[in-house]
This record gives C-alpha cells, sequence and structure tokens, in this order.
C-alpha cells in the first residue's frame, strides 16, 4: 500500500527523518512509536504529500507524492494532530463541504454523512458550530472528515492525545474497527496505545527506525531486567541482604511506599531467569511472611526506553 | 473547475458568516459616502469623478483587510494542513480564495450604485464615465486584492500580512505619482507597471484592451508568485 524508499527531510539543518525505508501492507495497523521529535509527524507529512521529501521518494498504491499528488491524496484519509478544523462552520456543513471537495456524487452525500456521522457518535453535534466542540468531538469531527470518502489509508496524528480515559478507549475500538478493512497508521508516543490497537510496532528514534515488527516480537526483544516485588509482614533490616545472596538476583531496591507499613524489597534478576521459587523457600526458611509477591512483565516500555535513549 | 468552486463557496460564505464582510461593507461604504458627497457639493456637478478618486486610495486599506485572513488564519490554525491533504491543487485553493475575496469586493462596489442613482436625479449624469470607472475600480481592485492574496499566502501573521500588502497596494497605487523622481529611461516602466495608471485610463470611459490585459497579467503574475509561495512551504 505504502512503500518509502531512503526518506530523508531535512528541515535547514535539522534531519527530521534520516533515510527510512518502509512498507507497509494492506489491512496493517502499524503504530508509529517514539518520543516527541523522533519525525514521526514528519514522515506522516510526507506520506499525505503536505511535506516534500528531502531525498528518496514515498509512493501510496503505486502512485508518487511528488509526480501524481492527487490520485495519493485521493487514497488517504489525514487527521493531523491538533485537529485542526473550520472553527466557524457547522459540524454538518464542514463534512458535507468536505464530501463535495472529495468527489462523493451530491445525491450520495447525505446519506454518506449520516453513516460516518454514526460511526463516529457525531449525531448530537451535527448542528453546532466547530468552535462549540469539546475535544473529544473534535477528535471525531477529524476522523468523520478523513473517513468520509472510505479512504483505503488512513493516518492518524497522535489519535489519543488529549482524550479523557473514556473517549481513548472509544477511539481505540474505532481504529481497530476500521483497521479490520483499511491500513492505518497511526503515530503516538503512549505505549499501551500501540499493544492495545497496532499490528505492527516501528519504533523510531532521531529520525532512524530503531525497531520493527509485532508488539510480542518487540517484547522479545527486551534485555531488560525482570523485576520481583515483595513484601513482608515485619521489616528486618537484613532482608536486603539475604535477598542478594539468592543465586542470580543482580540488585536489591528497597522502596518506602507511602501508606505502606513495611518496605518494599524489588528484586531485579536477569531476564529468562526465575528465581520466584527461591525467593519464596528464602522466606520460608528465615521465617518471614510473605505477603505479596509478584513479577512485573518486561513491557514495551522498557523496549522503547532502551532503544530511544543513549 | 469544481474543486475552485467548491472553495470559492465556502470562502465566501466563512465572509458573511464572520463580521469581516459587513465591517469591510460599511466602513467602506461610510467612508467613501462621506468623502465623496463632500466633495459634491462643493464642486456642484453631477458627476461621480471624484468618487473615482477616492475608491482607489480606499481600496489601498481595504483590499489587504479582505485578504490577509485568506492563507495566513489557515496557516496560523493548521488547516491548511487538512485543506491540501484533500485533493486540491495549490491553484484551486489560490483561485477559489482569490475570487472570493473578489466577489466581496464587487458587491462592496455595486453597493455605491445608489449614489450615482441619486446624483441622475439632481441633475444630468453622463452614465459612461460612470460605467468606465465601475470597470475599472473592479480592475483595480483585483490588481490590490492578487496582491494582499500574495502576502497572506507569505506568512502565517494576519497582521504581517495586512501591513505588507498594504505596503505592496501603495507602491503600486504610487508609482505612477513618482516619475519625476524616477530615471528618464525608467519612466514608462514604472507608468505601465502602476495599477492607478491603468485605472484612470479605463474610468476615463475608453476601455481599452492595453489596460485590461495589463491587469490581467499582472493578476495572472501575482498568483503565479502566490502560488510558487505555496509550494516552497511544502520543501521547508
Amino acid at each position: 500500500m505504502i512503500s518509502i524508499t531512503n526518506l530523508t527531510k531535512k528541515y535547514g539543518p535539522v534531519t527530521a527523518v534520516d533515510n527510512i525505508s518502509l512498507e507497509v501492507k494492506k489491512g496493517e495497523i502499524l503504530g508509529f512509536l517514539g518520543p516527541n521529535g523522533a519525525g514521526k509527524t514528519t514522515t506522516l507529512k510526507v506520506i499525505t504529500g503536505y511535506l516534500s521529501p528531502t531525498i528518496g521518494q514515498v509512493t501510496v498504491k503505486g502512485a508518487d507524492t511528488l509526480r501524481d499528488p492527487q490520485t495519493v491524496k485521493r487514497s488517504i484519509g489525514y487527521v493531523p494532530e491538533s485537529f485542526p478544523l473550520y472553527e466557524d462552520m457547522m459540524v454538518y456543513d464542514y463534512l458535507a463541504w468536505v464530501a463535495e471537495v472529495r468527489d462523493i456524487p451530491a445525491e450520495k452525500r447525505a446519506t454518506r454523512i449520516r453513516e460516518i456521522s454514526d460511526v463516529c457518535g457525531l449525531v448530537h453535534v451535527m448542528h453546532k458550530d466547530i468552535s462549540e466542540l469539546s475535544r473529544g468531538y473534535r477528535q471525531r469531527v477529524g476522523l468523520a472528515q478523513a473517513m468520509i470518502h472510505d479512504p483505503d489509508i488512513l493516518l492518524l496524528d497522535e489519535p489519543t492525545s488529549g482524550l479523557d480515559p473514556n473517549q481513548i478507549v472509544e477511539i481505540r475500538n474505532l481504529i481497530k474497527k476500521i483497521g479490520q478493512e483499511k491500513t492505518v497508521i497511526l503515530s503516538t508516543h503512549i505505549l499501551p496505545e500501540v499493544q492495545a490497537t497496532c499490528t505492527r510496532v516501528i519504533i523510531i528514534n532521531k529520525g532512524k527506525i530503531v525497531a520493527d515488527g509485532t508488539p510480542d516480537e518487540l517484547l522479545s526483544k527486551s534485555t531488560a531486567a525482570i523485576r520481583i516485588h515483595m513484601q513482608f509482614a515485619e521489616h528486618y533490616d537484613a532482608i536486603a541482604d539475604n535477598l542478594k545472596r539468592v543465586d542470580f538476583v543482580d540488585d536489591v531496591i528497597k522502596v518506602e511506599k507511602a501508606g505502606e507499613r513495611h518496605p518494599i524489597f524489588i528484586v531485579e534478576t536477569k531476564k529468562d531467569r526465575d528465581i520466584r521459587a527461591k525467593l519464596f523457600q528464602l522466606a520460608v526458611s528465615k521465617n518471614w511472611t510473605l505477603l505479596e509477591m509478584h513479577s512485573e512483565a518486561a513491557s514495551l516500555e522498557d523496549v522503547f526506553h532502551q532503544l530511544t535513549t543513549n | 473547475m469544481k474543486y475552485i468552486w467548491s472553495i470559492y463557496k465556502k470562502e465566501l460564505r466563512s465572509y458573511f458568516n464572520s463580521p469581516v464582510a459587513y465591517i469591510v461593507s460599511t466602513v467602506f461604504l461610510l467612508l467613501s459616502g462621506w468623502m465623496f458627497f463632500q466633495q459634491f457639493f462643493l464642486m456642484g456637478q453631477a458627476s461621480m469623478r471624484s468618487l473615482f478618486g477616492i475608491m482607489p486610495m480606499l481600496f489601498i486599506f481595504f483590499s489587504p483587510a479582505i485578504t490577509m485572513r485568506l492563507l495566513a488564519e489557515e496557516k496560523k490554525t493548521g488547516t491548511i494542513e487538512l485543506l491540501m491533504s484533500l485533493p486540491v491543487r495549490n491553484i484551486d485553493i489560490l483561485m477559489g480564495k482569490y475570487l472570493a475575496a473578489l466577489s466581496l469586493l464587487v458587491i462592496t462596489v455595486l453597493l455605491t450604485i445608489p449614489y450615482g442613482l441619486v446624483i441622475s436625479f439632481i441633475g444630468p449624469l453622463d452614465w459612461g464615465p460612470v460605467i468606465g470607472g465601475y470597470i475599472g475600480i473592479v480592475f483595480l481592485g483585483a490588481g490590490y486584492l492578487a496582491l494582499g492574496m500574495l502576502t497572506s499566502t507569505a506568512t502565517s501573521n494576519q497582521i504581517v500580512a495586512f501591513i505588507l500588502g498594504l505596503a505592496l497596494c501603495f507602491l503600486f497605487f504610487i508609482m505612477d505619482k513618482i516619475l519625476p523622481f524616477m530615471p528618464d529611461f525608467s519612466v514608462s516602466f514604472f507608468q505601465y507597471l502602476s495599477l492607478d495608471y491603468h485605472f484612470n485610463n479605463i474610468a476615463r470611459g475608453v476601455i481599452d484592451t492595453r489596460d485590461v490585459i495589463f491587469y490581467l497579467s499582472f493578476i495572472a503574475g501575482t498568483m503565479t508568485l502566490s502560488s510558487f509561495a505555496m509550494e516552497s512551504e511544502t520543501w521547508r
């Protein structure tokens, strides 16, 4: 669907995107993950044709973004980051206008607008001015205008930023639903979002792709330590020292938590080592009352952190 | 063509949904009416000539006020990004917006026609120069609007767009009035480039194709510059 070849984009002396190559297949929900300023938005803007590549080439369904922008734009729906909209227009008028410019035949427009307002949950605000809408509704109008012409490709720039938790869940479900038939690329720096919605993740840092795979593949690449949280019903100074002496334990961190009478010990060990049994046996042999023990699974956060720092 | 029409409709509606259109028309009519009739009663002639002397100067201020938001606002609020994600060409966007601004200007100018009607009741009004004046003022305004459009395309700040547009309009207005200070060989060149010079030709009641061609090519040239300015945004 989308093929990016050796894309480099420079803003003056600043390189925003540095020699990226990428193929996006039909039906993928691709998450662009990266810290702020990594080049996510720039890449999306190049795909929409809003920015021109400094070097390299982007083709969408075989059409070059520079040579044939009209064709590219017809197959893309785009929701920019801060969902800019014409404040002085009514939601209905705005969608009707987009439908007109998107070449939807006049007789089909009304039906199409009804369908899309249904999908995006806009039915109750159709006759409000866009300037009166809350952030969540503005975001939906942004989605509606991007999907009104039923594009094959949907580009979403930080689609859930600034939404409340309920709205986030709604938007994510909507994205998943759309992703069943269409290709979706979304950019975000919110990690649970990627795990919740994407079938493929690309981590981008300083303009370069540093990881590419399914969320599970990326998780398995994590080399981060496994952390086991333990809490006991009493507190001895010796606990930390004893824990440290267990085989394969790399480090023990004592954390005092507000509202807890006893500190929590975080035992760190290398990945792929299960030392929980040994820790339990130690507690039993010392006659410590173990209140709680759980191990923290490696998260995308760790992978992200590893790949985007240094 | 279809896209120009869609954008034109949206822009025109946006002018009349906001106070812009009403303020521009009202203030223009107030100022032009007051200035015109002050001179009119002094001269005691059934003629609209002085109105066509006032309008070119008022338009130096009003044209950039009409055009300043056209692209600067879209860039400021970011809506330009959505606009450009639609399958429209830059020139469609520019033409649609330009024609909307031109329509507002034409409507405003037409609202002064009652002056002529009133005068024709008072005394014998020669309609030839009046019609020439109206045709000329529309061409002149169209030239100013193209300049205003260019400055709005070049910046995302409406105030900057307005001031720069005003300066450019003033420059092309004054150009044939500062000829004595110009080197001899360039006099005809600067005279030819002056928007006001060609207006005066038409306002005399003689519609010469040379003047019309000047205006059309001036507008086309300025629009081309605007479209370069838009294009360059994507190459930042």
